[in-house]
């Protein structure tokens, strides 16, 4: 464990190395980042935004080449962080967050003229004539809060579509995940405009005083509680929000499958996605009680596999992330209802933070495994004796971000998804629909509010303001007191597009 | 009230109002009770707000009509999933948008148009197939008590309720975990929803107010001011008393133009209320009070230069204009929402901007104005819920301009559309094959893969078949 770094959520600490930059990049070390800091840098933040420097497209477009340029430049202090952070492998780090960051840049870029245009609608025959249009424009001053386990990109994703919507912000990255939080500090002001865009770095108190300035937008990621607070807080100023919040991402696995297939593209999305810490990640499966073997086998020989006869020696499974977590954790397998159902893996090391990949057959559905999210390298594998009931199953439960299903019956996949509830669904694959900006990411019900990803981030940072011109021809005189049957009578007609009351109502103009 | 929630809920989760049918059929039969009823309409609102019939059919019968048409007209191609593409990186596969109902939702309704602003976010709850509690205001209690006893006789009684009650009944109701809460009213009690529904972490879209500014510039046609002091006092008096969220509540206009206007608006005053029998009372005596009080201080009651007579017994209030009322009044700092119309002159008019900008963003700005570099910096430099030139309320009546705030007015936005996406889920869905596997994806990760990935994300082709045949490591 590093000197200094904090590990450990719920402790109060003042704000290390790198920190707000206020007044054009001047840093202010060491102090804490309190109230009156906090209300300094919104201050800041929105006399960059009154200036107006943030709407044109040149500005946006030189932010969003410059953070190009950063992952660009910086692609090895970043894997380094990152592995700092979580012992990341490489090809994780590539794969889901350097690459899926630079995309959402170069997208956003190659998109951003086209979504800052003005929409023109249709207008009613009611308002005739009459020219309606829909402009996106920022919301203003926004405060991005980020997660731990995807730290470089839960942070700069959302920070793109901040940007390209022409907003100032703030970030605040998590001190859960130290390494990746200073390098923004150190080195995102370098690359974007400072008068606009801001990293603050700090724990609980810092992002308690960050929640009681006025926001025009609260962008956060991370679980339940923290969300709730988040909410609290920002309906003090009437601040809307969305909520990148998580849940138990379910898989059910029918026997009609491609079995080593599903075996390989469950196990990536469980432990090839930060060793089971990742929102999307699958939580549990459920499966029938008769294809229960095959599955385990094929999961077992592909972990085999994947990460040979000892996967704590794998330098392709990330740790966990911190003492808490790992506790947490390693609670949930000594629970003593649980430890009997480990059918395979169970192992850990607790100086290095890692634990094995671990499957369980049949948790009883009482337990704090089966209750809470479990956001790390054990999977369940609940039973049933027929499919339907592994439907019934994710019913009873919270809505989740992702749920899947791996299946060759188009009849059964089709049920999937006119029935189950999440976020997000992919059928016979886990994760990917993360990576496809077409699609909106977010979550339902307990699994969050709002989306992003593409437009979607976009839209999320902007208000869609409805513009109408109207002329000073088609004075429809109706629409005034005193009301005689007549007027009523056209008013009708007008309101509810008869040709008719409408011609009446043009004779009544130009004159009064 | 626990019993009714439970019902919906139960109703919900059997999955009826999943069909298109179904939410056809509640369409429809909205469509029924608004014409049935109207009659019964008009006279909740005559009783509620001394509202004129043709007032109560302009704004909130006859636009309820066009609303639903438009979502029975729209239904189908709304519910339809969407197609999207998807990256080459991931072929091969589908990927869909497929809209869901959020759930069980509760629509509190303000009292200015109680049966409008109840009915219209019910077209768009109904539409996306959720359950659905309407809790109308209190404050219109003979229009709560007609949706009470109408709604349930019209549509699915199990699925769209209403439950009336005061402030102890919507406390009671928020206290409850809901799939979405929509809300119209006050920023006061739109904080207190927000904060309710945040422990269940429960989306909301809260349609608040805010002070509506008119811009008046100068017009060099005589029969356009005239058109335009009709369509301002169209957004204010006519509009229910001026106890509109979107009605004007000042307007700004340059010094030297200022007694011109006044007196058009005086003249117009006139000829739309010979009588005043067709202007919306004050909603009660609380409102009353406020609205008095508002005009009472000296420094505000000596720029009175039209108007401020008053019956509390009839909860009237003359038609009443200001001249520059000190700008940190309470009249000039909190929404107005009555009958009394501050006029604030400005040097130039291009003041305005700034006028506005230092304010709270309200949920409609309007500009009368035929100078198109003033109308291109107004819509760059301001931002509200929409901009409306050369005339005042219609965007409420466009299906196609979302209707919504922002900043302190409120965010979310309905009407059209934007309702039925208002309460739904858009569910990402994605559907592979298991053909073509790619063998880079899966650990162990050798040294290989790694560059064969970034060949792969750099769209570079010919690395990439290289690496395929092994001519590249």
């Amino acid at each position: 464990m590093k000197e200094g770094s904090e590990t450990k959520l719920g402790e109060d600490y003042k704000v290390r190395g790198g920190s707000a930059h206020i007044d054009g990049g001047e840093k202010m070390e060491g102090g804490a980042f309190d109230g009156a800091r906090a209300a300094e840098l919104t201050a800041e933040l929105r006399r960059s935004f009154d200036s107006g420097r943030t709407r044109s497209y040149e500005w946006r477009a030189a932010q969003l080449k410059g953070i190009a340029r950063m992952i660009e430049e910086k692609e090895a202090d970043i894997m380094a962080a990152l592995h700092d952070d979580l012992a990341k492998p490489q090809m994780e780090s590539f794969l889901h967050e350097i690459s899926l960051a630079k995309a959402s840049c170069t997208f956003a870029l190659k998109e951003l003229k086209r979504w800052m245009k003005p929409e023109k609608v249709p207008a009613s025959i009611t308002t005739f004539p009459s020219s309606a249009v829909i402009l996106p424009e920022p919301l203003g001053i926004a405060l991005i809060i980020s997660a731990w386990n995807y730290p470089f990109l839960l942070s700069i994703d959302p920070v793109i579509g901040a940007i390209a919507a022409g907003n100032a912000v703030a970030l605040k990255p998590s001190e859960v995940s130290p390494a990746t939080s200073s390098l923004f500090a150190k080195v995102l002001p370098t690359y974007v405009d400072n008068s606009c865009i801001k990293v603050v770095e700090g724990s609980i108190s810092e992002t308690t005083v960050l929640l009681e300035q006025k926001w025009d937008k609260i962008f956060y990621t991370g679980s339940k509680n923290v969300g709730r607070i988040v909410m609290v807080a920002a309906a003090k100023h009437l601040t809307p929000v969305t909520l990148e919040l998580g849940g138990k991402s379910p898989v059910i696995v029918d026997s009609n499958v491609n079995i080593k297939v599903t075996a390989k593209r469950i196990a990536v999305g469980k432990w090839g996605s930060n060793n089971g810490q990742a929102c999307i990640a699958p939580d549990y499966i459920l499966t029938t009680k008769a294809f229960a073997k095959t599955l385990v086998d094929a999961l077992k020989i592909t972990l085999d596999k994947f990460y040979g006869k000892d996967p704590l020696e794998s330098a392709d499974l990330s740790r966990v992330v911190n003492d808490k977590h790992f506790s947490r954790l390693t609670n949930l397998l000594n629970d003593q209802n649980v430890s009997g159902t480990i059918i395979y893996g169970g192992q850990w090391d607790e100086k290095r933070l890692k634990i094995a990949p671990t499957l369980l057959l049949d948790v009883p559905h009482d337990t704090m495994m089966m209750d809470e999210e479990i956001f790390g390298p054990l999977l369940p594998i609940i039973t049933f004796e027929k499919i339907e009931q592994c439907f019934d199953f994710i019913q009873s439960k919270e809505k989740p971000l992702a749920a899947y299903l791996f299946t060759k019956d188009k009849k059964l996949e089709e049920k999937f998804v006119q029935t189950v509830s999440a976020g997000g669904i992919l059928i016979n694959d886990t994760g990917l629909h993360f990576a496809n900006p077409h699609l909106p990411f977010g979550g339902v019900g307990e699994s969050g509010i709002g989306a992003y990803h593409g437009k979607f981030s976009f839209d999320t940072f902007s208000h869609k303001k409805a513009v109408l011109s109207r002329s000073f021809a088609g004075e429809a005189s109706a629409r005034y007191p005193p009301y005689t049957q007549q007027k009523q009578k056209i008013l009708r007609g007008l309101i509810n597009g008869s040709f008719i009351a409408l011609l009446l109502a043009l004779i009544g103009w130009p004159r009064d | 009230m626990e019993g009714e929630l439970k019902e919906v809920r139960e109703a919900y989760e059997s999955g009826k109002t999943r069909s298109l049918s179904w939410r056809l059929s509640q369409l429809k039969a909205l469509l029924r009770l608004l014409y049935d009823k109207e009659d019964d309409i008009f006279k909740a609102l005559e009783q509620d707000l001394g509202k004129h019939r043709a007032e109560a059919y302009r704004d909130e019968v006859g636009l309820l009509i066009k609303s639903v048409n438009y979502a029975i007209g729209n239904l189908r191609k709304w519910m339809t999933p969407n197609k999207v593409s998807v990256p080459l990186v991931a072929f091969p596969s589908r990927a869909d948008i497929v809209p869901e109902p959020l759930g069980v939702v509760l629509i509190f309704s303000s009292w200015n148009f109680p049966i409008g602003l109840s009915l219209e976010p019910l077209i768009g709850a109904i539409s996306a197939g959720n359950g659905i509690i309407i809790k109308p205001s209190e404050l219109a209690p003979e229009s709560a008590e007609f949706l009470a006893r109408s709604v349930s006789k019209y549509l699915d009684d199990k699925l769209v309720k209403v439950i009336t009650g005061g402030p102890d009944a919507g406390q009671k109701l928020l206290d409850h975990k809901w799939d979405k809460i929509f809300f119209t009213g006050s920023p006061r009690v739109g904080r207190i929803v927000m904060a309710a529904a945040a422990k269940h972490l429960t989306p909301v879209s809260l349609e608040l107010g805010g002070k509506c500014p008119a811009i008046m510039d100068s017009l060099t046609n005589a029969r356009d001011r005239k058109i335009a002091v009709r369509r301002i006092i169209g957004g204010k008096w006519v509009a229910c008393s001026g106890q509109a969220c979107i009605g004007v509540d000042y307007i700004l206009v340059e010094e030297k133009f200022a007694p011109i206007l006044i007196d058009m608006l005086k003249a117009t005053i006139k000829k739309f209320y010979p009588e005043f029998d067709t202007l919306s009372k004050i909603i009660n005596k609380h409102h009353f009070q406020r609205l008095a009080s508002l005009i009472k201080d000296p420094s505000v009651a000596d720029t009175i230069v039209h108007g401020g007579s008053m019956d509390s017994d009839k909860l009237f209030i003359e038609p009443t204009i200001l001249l520059d009322p000190p700008l940190d009044a309470e009249i000039m700092t909190e929404e107005i929402f009555g009958p009394l119309l501050p006029v604030i002159t400005v040097k130039k008019i291009e003041d305005s901007i700034d006028f506005i900008r230092t304010r709270p963003k309200p949920l409609a700005i309007y500009a009368f104005t035929q100078d198109e570099k003033l109308k291109n910096r107004l819509v760059s430099e301001t931002s509200s819920g929409s901009l409306t030139f050369n005339d005042t309320m219609l965007q409420f009546a466009i299906d196609t301009l979302p209707f919504g705030g922002v900043g302190a007015s409120g965010f979310g936005q309905y009407h059209g559309k934007f309702s039925f996406d208002m309460f739904s889920h858009k569910k990402s869905v994605m559907r592979r094959s298991f053909l073509l596997e790619y063998s880079f994806r899966y650990p162990p990760w050798d040294g290989w893969k790694l560059p064969f990935m970034r060949s792969v994300f750099h769209f570079d082709y010919v690395s990439l078949l290289l690496r395929l045949l092994g001519l590249k490591r």
